[in-house]
């Protein structure tokens, strides 16, 4: 992402954080529809979206922290608990449903001992339903980050996770 | 100019002109619950739904423009059955629990499914999730009876700016609130009640304080006694069915009598009180700008009575704090008068006085517990109910209020002028203000016709008028050939517009009046319901009509104020009235 270089990555100290949000800020703070935008933004920046930064962009933007709340909680991209390193969004959309992304999801569940919403106790895995990422012939879909593991199978699920845990996910 | 036939009868509307617009033009009435007068309809509810033939469904009247050749029908088969589906699947997960509800008989929905017929409920599944909000003094919300109709999220954000209510999360989890579901007071909330007085359903009250009055007048060791406010006298009515704009005074003062108070006073008395006091503070502020040359005095000064305003400008405005008049509102000057001069007068202890005032606010149940707020050394006003709440006390008294024969409000504190009564709408302290202010300047006669200032009468959101100073007496010799600018706002929306105006130097005020709520008191958040332009309109003649009907007309001729000062206060903006009668403002965070 162009200003929203992630946090996890680096050590940032948050005020530098700031400053790219800052920048965002800058570029859309009067674009009308520019509230969505800067969210993405910022959570790529921050990895979630904290109190912090909401009331911050609500005060920039001179929204209500209630507007930008009703927005931030309509969609499901959104998130304002921290996220593992490695989110997984596991597809809940009409294809991926009827070929069994309910299945890979309890068998994430399962493996990770989490629900859905939550993140491990290590805070290498946090677990989230998609509606459908425009890959429906791949069916079922699950990403992880930015990989995309088409046609998945309950069966594969734990040999998948465990080369995230080894370090080797990337590659799959 | 499209031309339409609703239910076979035609009728050409201008282009642009919604289905309900059109039926309404030829008093076809088609039920409604998320619309509201002057805002663009959001066809949230669905329950104005009609047939238009060679349409496949049925659509929402509110939004779908009449267009040539249509052929509407809302009383059809198709378009009764959609309707009552609509309002069947509302109460299928509302938690309404009728018989418990402030609203029973006074509730929108409830007269939907009896107007529509509505015999049973087929379908059982999940309800609407309770989460009840009572963590402001002045506003209860119960989420679980909440329809999801968005008005007060109307009224919220675009009536008064604030924006504390929002519709959260989305589908059935959908909740009208602040944010992520948090109480009121985790976000900027000025306590106005205007999402009270336009929800359509229990959802969003008052903070019921009945029980707390009949306790304390139960109770042989106290003195209790009631002050009502201007706006009062003009919608109590509405409760018992009497037509918005009937004036009640009387009846309103045997009711309270009969309901047990020791004494019935009048918010009209300190009405006048405030205008003396205020008077004279812009009156000082104007010599110390034109005699002293004191270029920091801070003017234009802002009228102080509405709480809802005071909490608006502490989060909003912060930098015109100092503007705003240190006078505390009547309902506070009231009950700091009547724990210290009035207790004196009839040797009572501060201690054992209960005040308790009748507002059509419900932000002056916040304001009375204000820190600011104890100068007589106790809360000087103890409980405050609203309008709605006094129509619910009176019938929990058994009295049959149109039965009842007129009163008079009890002395000392009873006696008022007209000015004090046009307190309750828009426009009307600076009318009150001007009548007084002027006299005192010039020693003439107010030179308006009846009193009034027209231009600054009426439902425009911001007014603005002047009076020229020609003659003065000595003391004020410096204010000759001044031009005396004021202005007035109601609702916050217009508020916000006039004071950008002014911070960005495209006018200059003397004095400007704002009243937090559309209309003034008298649109109040604790008035009864449903308040539309046309039923303010009736609320404000009804005021003006009880000015123009008293001998006593300008609030500096009262002689029972004449007599405070000068048993009492001595002088405005003396020792005691500062003690009493002037308050501070904090800034505070904006959420």
């Amino acid at each position: 992402m162009k200003d929203g270089k992630c946090a996890c990555e680096e050590n940032v100290s948050e005020s530098e954080l700031f400053e790219r949000l800052d920048k965002v800020l800058l570029d859309y703070h009067d674009k009308p529809g520019g509230l969505i935008p800067i969210l993405q933004y910022a959570q790529a920046i921050f990895g979630y979206l904290p109190e912090n930064v909401l009331k911050y962009i609500s005060t920039k933007l001179n929204k209500s922290y209630s507007e930008v709340a009703g927005v931030v909680s309509f969609y499901s991209f959104f998130s304002t608990h921290p996220r593992g390193k490695y989110l997984i969004r596991v597809c809940l959309g009409t294809a991926c449903y009827v070929r069994g992304g309910k299945e890979i999801l309890d068998a994430v569940k399962k493996e990770l001992k989490i629900d859905v919403g939550e993140t491990t106790q290590d805070r290498l895995f946090s677990l989230e339903v998609g509606r459908c990422f425009g890959a429906c012939g791949l069916a079922p879909v699950m990403l992880v980050n930015e990989n995309v593991h088409r046609r998945a199978k309950p069966s594969k699920i734990a040999e998948i996770l465990s080369a995230y845990k080894g370090g080797t996910g990337d590659e799959q | 100019m499209p031309k339409l036939t609703i239910n076979e009868m035609p009728v050409e509307v201008e282009e642009g002109t919604t289905i309900l617009q059109a039926a309404k033009k030829i008093e076809i009435n088609i039920p409604t619950l998320c619309y509201i007068q002057n805002f663009d309809p959001i066809g949230a509810c669905r329950v104005c739904l009609v047939e238009v033939e060679g349409m496949r469904d049925p659509v929402a009247s509110c939004s779908t423009p009449a267009a040539e050749g249509m052929k509407v029908h809302t009383n059809s088969q198709n378009a009764r059955a959609a309707r009552k589906m609509v309002v069947e699947l509302l109460l299928s997960e509302h938690q309404g629990e009728c018989q418990l509800c402030d609203r029973n008989e006074d509730c929108e929905l409830q007269r939907l499914a009896r107007d529509l017929g509505l015999k049973m409920i087929r379908y059982e599944g999940e309800k609407s999730r309770r989460i009840v909000d009572e963590s402001t003094p002045a506003l209860v919300r119960d989420s679980a009876k909440c329809i999801g109709c968005r008005r007060c999220v109307t009224a919220c954000n675009q009536v008064q700016g604030i924006g504390s209510l929002f519709p959260q999360c989305r589908g059935f989890k959908t909740y009208i609130g602040p944010a992520f579901g948090n109480p009121l007071n985790s976000v900027t909330c000025v306590q106005c009640g205007q999402c009270a007085a336009i929800c359509p359903v229990g959802a969003i009250s008052e903070k019921d304080q009945i029980d707390d009055v009949w306790r304390v007048l139960d109770d042989p060791s106290k003195f209790v006694i009631v002050q009502t406010a201007p706006a009062i006298r003009a919608a109590l009515g509405e409760c018992f069915d009497y037509k918005p704009g009937t004036i009640v005074t009387g009846k309103m003062v045997t009711a309270l009598r009969k309901i047990g108070f020791d004494a019935v006073f009048d918010t009209n008395f300190a009405a006048d009180l405030t205008i003396i006091e205020e008077g004279t503070e812009l009156l000082t502020r104007l010599k110390k700008l034109l005699v002293d040359k004191d270029k920091d005095v801070a003017l234009p000064m802002f009228t102080s009575c509405s709480p809802g305003w005071i909490n608006y400008a502490e989060a909003f405005f912060p930098d015109i704090l100092p503007n705003l008049s240190t006078c505390k509102s009547p309902q506070q000057m009231f009950g700091a008068i009547a724990k210290t001069y009035y207790a004196e007068k009839i040797g009572r202890k501060p201690e054992d006085i209960v005040v308790v005032s009748v507002m059509p606010c419900t932000a002056k149940k916040y304001e009375a517990q204000r820190p600011e707020m104890f100068s007589s050394g106790y809360q000087d006003v103890d409980i405050v109910l609203t309008t709605r709440e006094l129509g619910r006390m009176i019938r929990q008294a058994g009295l049959e209020f149109d039965q009842l024969e007129d009163g008079v409000m009890d002395s000392p504190l009873g006696v008022s002028s007209g000015a004090a009564d046009i307190f309750g709408n828009t426009g009307g302290v600076m009318e009150a203000a001007l009548r007084t202010v002027y006299e005192i300047v010039t020693g003439q006669e107010f030179p308006f016709p009846k009193l009034h200032v027209t231009p600054i009468a009426g439902l425009e959101g911001v007014k603005e008028a002047s009076v020229k100073i020609e003659t003065t007496v000595p003391e004020w010799a410096f204010l000759k050939g001044v031009e005396v600018k004021v202005a007035v706002a109601h609702g916050l929306g217009n508020a916000k517009k006039l004071i950008e105006k002014i911070q960005a130097g495209k006018a200059v005020y003397h004095f400007i009046e704002v009243m937090c709520c559309p209309g003034g008191c008298i649109g109040g958040g604790g008035q009864p319901r449903q308040t539309n332009d046309e039923v303010r309109t009736a609320r404000i003649s009804a005021l003006y009509r009880e000015d123009e009907g008293k001998k006593l007309r300008k609030s500096h001729e009262n002689p029972d104020i004449k007599k405070l000062y000068e048993e009492f206060l001595k002088k405005p903006l003396g020792e005691k009235s500062h003690q009493l009668l002037h308050t501070h403002y904090h800034a505070k965070e904006k959420v």
